[in-house]
């Protein structure tokens, strides 16, 4: 898994919520494709990711604390990605 | 001939930063904000287009700036904790400090959005993704206020010198509450703000 040092991990969630932002406000999400909604929440994958590893420091806990946080948001991220996939169905 | 005795290098033991209680806390929370995304996720399934028309009315800049506001929070946090552990306690509070303001410019922003909300007659009865939308955002806000209320806390007493290099484990509480709070959000931001 990537160690980034503190300050370069703050600015890559920096960078991926402007382009989750400019993604946002470019129209792509209107055109009923379900590439945009990957990238999105693929971008916000990455950051909880980042936080949980990181920030809430559980790469230095237990694996089932790393794996509960992380199965959330997988699970999470998982299941929006779905209903978004129904709705354009 | 004696036995010659390897000694393994130490390895740090897995270690769960901050108590056991905030994290049992954490779980309960996540849960309960999990339930509330999907049920958004798919109640947005039975009416699209009114949940989409109501999304492009929410300020996405307001949501933007609020993101990298918790996420600039979190990391003045990481660099609090990082900064009492080698007692450096006036550095720790500065950053605590830097966080507090981050979490008040949350705040503030929130303040703005919800007034201008309440001024155009919005409440939780307006529709259902406004119901969603305030229910979500609001129950957010006040976990962003009680984490703010705990950093305030430990700011005061991290000036005081209270924690130190073998005694920072309030501290480390205090952030993993600090940092679900902004982990909840990096979900909420693209699902409520950017989606649409």
């Amino acid at each position: 898994m990537f160690n980034f040092s503190t300050n370069t991990l703050w600015l890559l969630l920096l960078v991926a919520t402007g382009f989750t932002y400019w993604l946002g406000e470019s129209g792509e999400l209107g055109h009923a494709r379900m590439l945009p909604v990957f990238l999105i929440f693929g971008f916000s994958f990455a950051k909880g990711v980042a936080v949980v590893i990181d920030f809430m420091d559980l790469r230095h806990a237990p694996a089932l604390w790393r794996n509960l946080l992380l199965g959330w948001l997988a699970f999470v991220i998982a299941m929006i990605l779905l209903a978004y996939w129904i709705a354009l169905q | 001939m004696g036995k010659t005795v390897v000694e393994e290098p130490l390895v740090d033991s897995p270690r769960l930063a901050g108590d056991l209680a905030v994290w049992l806390i954490i779980l309960a929370e996540l849960l309960a904000f999990g339930i509330l995304f999907l049920s958004y996720a798919f109640a947005r399934t039975f009416d699209v287009a009114l949940f989409n028309a109501s999304q492009r009315t929410l300020d996405l800049n307001s949501g933007a700036i609020n993101t990298a506001l918790l996420i600039t929070g979190s990391w003045c946090v990481v660099r609090a904790v990082q900064a009492v552990k080698q007692d450096a306690s006036i550095a720790s509070a500065r950053w605590l400090l830097a966080a507090l303001a981050c979490g008040g410019g949350f705040v503030a922003i929130k303040l703005m959005e919800f007034s201008a909300k309440a001024q155009a007659g919005i409440d939780l009865s307006t529709n259902t993704f406004y119901m969603f939308y305030l229910l979500l955002t609001g129950f957010h806000f006040f976990h962003v206020l009680a984490a703010m209320v705990f950093l305030t806390i430990l700011l005061v007493k991290t000036r005081a010198g209270h924690y130190g290099k073998h005694n920072h484990h309030a501290l480390e509480t205090g952030a993993a509450f600090w940092h679900m709070v902004d982990l909840l959000w990096i979900v909420l931001f693209p699902l409520i703000y950017v989606m649409r």
